[in-house]
């Protein structure tokens, strides 16, 4: 099946038409505002600002606190009905005032909604204003980085990688005459979970080698319990990281379907800064993680240190191990479209069949990403971009899937169909631990591996008569 | 000295905040939230969306962008004895091009398939913030689609920058009115309620019915936990309506007494005081002495089945603090009471929803020198409960990192909670999460108890 042409010409088999496709029914993606939000917590000291309704804010906080189980402090503008009439100026400055009153932030970090982007705000010209008015008047502000979040245009991932294209666009300078001292690389994960990014430090570590992540809420987004509030917690890729990334030795950009876009943080480093510019998958499985080794082995001129090369044994052990219980089975797997293409190809290594791969976004290059990078599931699988839950369930009766790997929001037509859910993505706000799934690099690919092997092992337990008790 | 008390209250809200038993003007309240403060409110669609939702067998579709709708897919706790359709989320999920041309179109669509598709009995069309700005005719697509479906449509004007979570309860009232008084009342009896602002968080509406049936009253509707579009309805044949979540339902309310009149009265179905008060008070509106009597021994009877149990735990929680901050006034009162009952007293009490009058009486009922405050934050919270030292924290899921970062027990009273906190069974769970949170071993090993733990140790061992 082929992937289906963004944005109106979605055929939707639910008795819409090309012009008027139905309506979305449980929707596999979230608004552009809350990528925003969580991308801006990964960078140290920094407050997120919508500039809209206070809705806006409350909802993303709401959520991101579901699924990280850790303090979200979202600013808003708080736009009221005269705001909305004769714009958001008073209400951004004002926003702006208060947030460095109470926070005393490094950055402030400000997306704009959908009502803002709809009435025009002039965003460089506000903020322009806003730091001018501040200088003149003797008065430190923080900077501020703007990001153009309409809700009604991309999803919630596409709304973080944006983020972070504006953050690099905004803030890394390029390099100059007697100031070219690289910098370490620029690793920019896409949306992970902090153990995740904690673990890339390590990966790279491992090689002997920093790594800048961009952005790093490891420690802000799972952090300890405090004595005291902080209003901004420890960690997060710094203001100063941020500016020296025009100096990195090299950029690694993670997601395939991003890769394909023309605009990214990476393009940017590649071409503003002349940074040679890596566009891998995000590393799950051996042959998305030997890809993220080979750049490592390239910049730093080893072999594959020793700890990986046991990590990645261990692994490839475990497949062997497994292998029969996985071979030919069915499974559906739907989020952000850079993590279905990244599951779906190391599906295809252990031997199980992605045979739905659904996203709610819609860049049109989601089957090309798979099938590149796993051309083994050509003609076996069902690649659907603008998906939603309905559309998911109307084919599952069909496919009859052995499991659903992706968010929480699966958990429904998981227990309708008695099948096992692997939890990963987001969100994931029915379980506990969100923040700790390991998906990425050999160690990660090795949790995901077993979770997989045990929600079948687990779901073939609880079918038997007699409840085997050892394999 | 904790950094906590360096926070500073941002000007434009030191006139929200008080101390019980201390002079000051009123609570200032009732405004938007300040820009930039982080306020614990959402907004007007959130309003509606929350009264609404709990109606099951009707279609919510949100004609917006696709944010309002995933926030809001099936996270409230409210349960339902029949349809499930409520816990669905439907959206027009507007595009780009739909921004630019306009959104009438692909709602009626919308609309047209999924009415198709659920047989919902009615179906309430939600205008985000984009439809109050593009000026879709969402009046005139509910009509025609109403028309052609023949089922009631109805728009919810709860486009969110057009004032407080308080004008969407007011939109959501609107939309019902227009279902009520459209259905036969002839098999109504003379001792008949609604009961009107619960929302069957974990099944609270079936305790609270229960209550009443057993006492001889008949419930019509409850508005809107667990309902039904048909009992909506019919729901003027009542003689009583009992509203309990006064925010959200006196102004439905009040047209129902002008325009049916059926009177009202402002009850509360949580704590064991306010639960027998809201049985007495009705069994007194219909001047029965059976159904006094009987709501009497109705009370006694269960409150002795939760006693013992209560008096045990309250002896572990005597003299805890705790802190409350919820969306409306009358929930904080019910909970200032149920903390009495075990033993607490209420250190910091605020709400996201309350008036003047409601500030007034919390200064009344709370203990000199208890906190009160309208349209909190995060900062502000965290300075309150660690000025105030307290072992509790009463709020829903946005406060509980706050609580939790701190060291500080936590019970969510909020819609999303999955425990039945309603009438004397709801106060038994009450007091046994609150017991299970503030005497758990967990806080010995927090930063802001472990150091006078390990002070108390040295002195026990010197």
């Amino acid at each position: 099946m082929k992937a289906l042409p963004p944005d109106h010409a979605h055929p939707t088999p639910r008795g819409g038409t090309p012009e008027f496709p139905s309506a979305s029914t449980n929707p596999c993606k979230l608004c552009t505002p809350l990528g925003a939000c969580l991308a801006f917590k990964g960078i140290a000291g920094t407050v997120p600002l919508l500039h809209g309704s206070q809705g806006c804010a409350t909802y993303i906080r709401r959520y991101l606190i579901s699924h990280f189980r850790e303090p979200v402090d979202i600013a808003s503008s708080n736009f009221s009905e005269d705001s909305a009439v004769f714009g958001g100026r008073r209400n951004l400055h004002h926003a702006l005032d208060n947030v460095g009153r109470q926070y005393h932030p490094d950055l402030v970090g400000v997306a704009t909604t959908c009502l803002s982007e709809t009435m025009g705000e002039n965003m460089p010209m506000l903020l322009g204003e806003y730091h001018r008015e501040s200088a003149a008047d003797g008065l430190a502000r923080p900077p501020t980085v703007h990001v153009s979040t309409p809700s009604y245009k991309g999803t919630h991932a596409e709304g973080f990688n944006d983020t972070v294209r504006a953050l690099v666009e905004s803030l890394a300078l390029p390099p100059r005459a007697g100031l070219n001292a690289p910098t370490p690389p620029a690793l920019l994960p896409g949306m992970v979970s902090p153990a995740d990014l904690r673990h890339l430090r390590d990966f790279a570590a491992a090689w002997q080698s920093p790594v800048t992540l961009v952005p790093d809420y490891s420690e802000t987004l799972d952090g300890g319990t405090w004595s005291d509030y902080e209003r901004m917690p420890t960690g997060g890729t710094t203001v100063t990281d941020l500016r020296a990334l025009g100096r990195a030795a090299v950029a690694i950009e993670c997601g395939l379907v991003l890769a394909g876009a023309k605009a990214t943080a990476g393009t940017h480093l590649a071409r503003r800064c002349e940074v040679p510019l890596h566009r891998l998958g995000l590393p799950i499985g051996l042959r998305q993680t030997d890809a993220l080794s080979d750049v490592f082995a390239d910049l730093t001129g080893r072999p594959t240190p020793l700890r990986l090369a046991h990590e990645r044994a261990r692994l490839v052990d475990a497949y062997v191990d497994a292998h029969k219980y996985l071979s030919g089975r069915k499974a559906i797997v739907y989020g952000e479209e850079d993590l279905v293409a990244s599951l779906a190809i190391f599906l295809a290594e252990i031997g199980i069949v992605p045979v739905l791969c659904a996203a709610g976004g819609r860049s049109g290059r989601l089957e090309k990403a798979i099938l590149t990078n796993a051309p083994e599931l050509a003609n076996r699988i069902e690649v659907r971009e603008g998906s939603d839950f309905a559309d998911i369930e109307e084919r599952i009766t069909a496919l009859k899937p052995d499991l659903l790997i992706g968010s929480s929001k699966g958990y429904k037509l998981a227990r309708a169909l008695d099948v096992p859910l692997v939890r990963c993505g987001f969100p994931v706000h029915d379980r506990l631990g969100a923040q700790r799934i390991q998906l990425l690099g050999y160690a990660g690919t090795q949790q995901l591996f077993d979770r997989i092997v045990n929600a079948l092992l687990e779901a073939k337990q609880a079918h038997s008569e007699i409840g085997y008790s050892y394999l | 000295m904790p950094a906590s008390t360096d926070i500073a209250i941002l000007p434009d809200r030191a006139a929200s905040i008080v101390e019980a038993g201390s002079a000051g003007g009123p609570v200032k309240c009732g405004k938007g939230s300040v820009a930039g403060s982080v306020s614990q409110r959402a907004c007007v669609f959130c309003g509606s969306r929350v009264v609404l939702y709990p109606i099951t067998d009707a279609l919510h579709i949100v004609h917006g962008p696709i944010g309002c709708a995933a926030y809001t897919w099936d996270i409230r706790g409210a349960q339902s004895s029949g349809p499930q359709l409520f816990r669905n989320a439907f959206s027009t999920d507007l595009q780009e091009l739909d921004v630019i041309y306009g959104g009438e179109q692909k709602l009626e669509h919308a609309l047209l398939d999924l009415i198709a598709q659920h047989g919902p009995k009615a179906a309430f069309v939600y205008s985000t913030c984009i439809v109050g700005l593009i000026g879709d005719d969402v009046k005139a697509i509910c009509k025609r689609v109403a028309a052609a479906t023949n089922i009631p449509v109805l728009s919810v004007a709860s486009e969110g920058f057009k004032g407080t979570k308080k004008d969407g309860y007011r939109a959501a009232c609107e939309a019902v009115q227009h279902l009520v008084g459209t259905g036969d009342t002839s098999d109504i009896g003379p001792h008949s309620i609604n009961l009107m602002g619960d929302f069957n968080i974990a099944g609270e509406s079936w305790v609270i019915r229960d209550y009443f049936e057993r006492i001889g009253i008949q419930v019509v509707a409850t508005i809107t936990g667990d309902g039904r579009v048909d009992a909506i309805r019919r729901c003027h044949g009542a003689k009583l309506n009992l509203v309990q979540c006064s925010g959200s339902m006196t102004h439905l309310a009040k047209s129902m007494e002008q325009d049916y009149g059926v009177p009202f009265k402002r009850v509360s179905f949580f704590g064991i005081e306010d639960m027998a008060a809201a049985l007495y008070e009705t069994a007194r509106f219909f001047d029965s002495p059976e159904l006094l009597d009987k709501a009497r021994a109705l009370v006694a009877e269960e409150v002795a089945k939760i006693m013992p149990q209560l008096s045990a735990w309250r002896a572990d929680l005597n003299g805890r603090k705790a802190a409350v901050y919820v969306g409306g006034a009358f929930k904080a009162f019910s909970l200032v009471r149920a903390l009495r009952t075990i033993g607490m007293t209420t250190a910091v009490v605020g709400t996201q929803t309350g008036d003047a009058e409601d500030y007034d009486q919390l200064r009344e009922m709370c203990d000199p020198g208890t906190i009160i405050v309208d349209d909190s934050n995060p900062l502000e919270l965290a300075k309150f409960c660690l000025a105030q030292d307290v072992d509790l924290f009463i709020g829903g899921v946005k406060e509980r990192p706050i609580a939790y970062k701190l060291g500080i027990g936590f019970c969510d009273h909020n819609h999303e909670r999955k425990e039945c906190l309603a009438g004397f069974v709801g106060m038994l769970n009450f007091a046994r999460e609150v017991h299970a949170t503030v005497t758990s071993p967990v806080w010995n090993y927090v930063p802001r108890r472990a150091g006078a733990a390990h002070l108390e140790l040295e002195e026990a061992r010197s």
